[in-house]
């Protein structure tokens, strides 16, 4: 039925539409992806490879590369992915679980300021951290925090996007009868937060801890301004450096190596999670 | 019986506050305090020249007129907005595409699942790896030139840092590819929410697949495209990580591809508080204004 209304329309047949379509999102994925396989196929070529100009087939140097470039290079790389590693991580549960928490107070509870917060909250979700960083480095300087992982990873606790999410998944999902249920059967506040409510909330929270750990993970401004010792650099601050340093004393595999480094083992988890990245970005983002 | 409910729920809900203090109390001390002494330190002349230490000392409004009159703050501004321009302009274009597209039952496209992942992935690469990687691939001996010539298309290898539009080009590049996958999801779906019985009457009524877009999706979806504009707009005046690693925080050439927080940036550096406040004062308020800007200019339009 639908086929023959499609027929009978003006305009090009849904066979050219369909194939134009298919054209436009090969070209679109080609260029998302050609750099990280150009990337690729550089990591794995040697130094004198790399000056006799591109050629799309990987060489054999990718191991060589990253032990000379990465594990005993002159910056600290894998110091700097643990380093990574922990502050993302970190952020990311502090982030989740106490948004969770804020959600939670404006959710089920009433009180006189509730209104006032969650207008508050949705206020200033737009002022973007580059617009305090002044005072807030005048700050961390003040409480003796530089060079400590404190200032990236607690600030994550009032996190108004990730609040905002998690609003909106609890509205769907979690009924006050089920609260009220539970407080009948003599269970606490806390406990009830803790043994009811983040288990309901477990795909918001996978969900927005992808997030969380990812821009975490990414971020350059803050951190390039609080850290400075070598030994507590995470990876952005060293791609940095890579790029400040004279350019021409390195070798170019080297080079490609790590900047492989940093940028695949994101590629392989997103791979492995994007199922539910995907369709995350949409589920609390637009409502309506 | 209900004077006794009502107290009881009283009672719990004196743990809506107990829950609220982790988010006020850090909200207060890691952006609260720091936005006020941000303002603070823009009413004081605060730097160093050299080895000496300039100040603090109080001079009101002083540090907004110097920003003002010293002309490169409305260079940098410019470069930032022609930047973000360069790149929301085929982004939004190629999302509200791809988004409608996806969206549009008739077309049935297969491997929606790859697509989707695959032009959502430079999204969540590091930027400054990202803009690493691209300043690698377009250096001079890089591969991208290597290709060029061997394909024939150029004679003598670009420099593609040492040209004002390059340069700018990359940098917008750079952000249309880590961005057009995001917004095309946000779009599709803000297409899946319009009543596919509007679709149908119009494909009765004989209306081509570019009618429906223009007649009837595009002016339902004016809330959604407001908002991907304000965020993409806020995000764009942040620009920063791409064309600080891309230039090695100069700028250059002459410059010209120097972003509103690469300045900042540079102010923070050199621990110049003063001017770096009235910056930071001043970027809060553009952010602030902007945005309510666009949301009435589309309201407007609406009515």
């Amino acid at each position: 039925m639908e086929k023959n209304t499609n027929k009978k329309a003006k305009g090009l047949p849904i066979g050219a539409r369909r194939a134009i379509a298919y054209a436009v999102l090969i070209l679109v994925s080609l260029l998302c992806l050609i750099w990280f396989y150009i990337l690729f196929i550089n990591a794995t070529r040697s130094k004198g490879e790399l000056t006799r100009g591109f050629t799309p087939i990987p060489s054999t140097h990718l191991i060589q590369n990253l032990k000379n470039g990465v594990f005993h290079g002159t910056l600290p790389f894998v110091r700097g992915m643990l380093n990574s590693l922990f502050v993302a991580g970190c952020s990311a549960v502090l982030c989740t679980y106490f948004s969770t928490m804020t959600a939670y107070a404006i959710h089920v509870y009433n009180f006189r300021f509730k209104k006032f917060m969650s207008t508050f909250i949705l206020a200033v979700m737009m002022i973007p951290t580059q617009v305090t960083a002044l005072g807030f480095l005048q700050l961390v300087g003040k409480m003796k925090l530089e060079d400590n992982f404190i200032p990236l990873i607690v600030p994550a606790v009032a996190a108004p996007v990730t609040y905002f999410y998690m609003k909106q998944y609890m509205e769907s999902t979690l009924p006050l009868s089920l609260i009220e249920a539970a407080r009948i059967d003599g269970s606490g506040e806390f406990r009830t937060f803790n043994t009811i409510t983040l288990p309901l909330m477990k795909p918001a929270i996978a969900v927005q801890a992808i997030f969380t750990f990812v821009s975490s993970w990414n971020n350059y401004f803050i951190p390039a301004l609080v850290l400075h010792k070598d030994k507590m650099k995470t990876l952005p601050i060293l791609i940095a450096q890579l790029r400040s340093a004279d350019f021409l004393k390195f070798n170019m595999g080297h080079v490609y190596a790590a900047i492989a480094f940093s940028i695949f083992p994101v590629i392989v988890v997103y791979l492995i999670l994007s199922k539910y990245i995907v369709g995350g970005t949409t589920l609390g983002g637009v409502k309506g | 019986m209900d004077k006794a409910k009502s107290k009881k729920v009283v009672s719990y809900n004196k743990w809506g506050y107990i829950f609220l203090i982790p988010f006020v109390v850090v909200y207060c001390v890691f952006q609260l305090v720091p936005l006020a002494s941000t303002f603070y330190n823009s009413l004081f002349e605060n730097y160093r020249s050299g080895l000496t230490q300039v100040g603090p000392n109080f001079v009101g409004f002083q540090n907004y007129v110097k920003l003002f009159t010293n002309g490169d703050l409305l260079i940098y501004a410019k470069n930032t907005m022609i930047m973000w321009i360069l790149g929301f302009v085929p982004q939004i274009l190629v999302s509200l595409l791809l988004g409608a597209w996806f969206s549009d039952p008739s077309l049935r496209l297969k491997y929606q699942r790859f697509f989707k992942t695959v032009i959502y992935l430079p999204n969540l690469i590091m930027a400054s790896a990202f803009a690493m990687l691209f300043f690698t691939l377009f250096s001079e001996s890089g591969p991208i030139n290597s290709i060029l010539l061997n394909l024939g298309i150029i004679s003598a290898p670009y420099k593609f840092m040492s040209h004002v539009w390059s340069v700018r080009g990359l940098v917008a590049l750079m952000n249309f590819i880590m961005w057009f996958g995001n917004t095309t999801i946000l779009l599709m779906a803000g297409m899946m929410g319009i009543d596919p019985s509007l679709y149908e009457a119009a494909q009765v009524d004989g209306a081509t697949a570019t009618q429906i877009f223009f007649q009837i999706t595009l002016p339902l979806l004016r809330p959604i495209l407001l908002y991907v504009m304000i965020t993409s707009l806020i995000g764009g005046l942040q620009m920063f990580d791409v064309p600080q690693i891309l230039t090695n925080g100069t700028g250059d050439p002459v410059r010209s591809s120097m972003t509103l927080i690469m300045y900042l940036n540079k102010h923070l550096y050199s621990k110049n508080y003063g001017l770096g406040g009235a910056l930071s004062v001043l970027l809060f308020i553009i952010t602030g204004i902007l945005s309510l800007i666009v949301f009435r200019i589309n309201t407007r339009t609406s009515k």
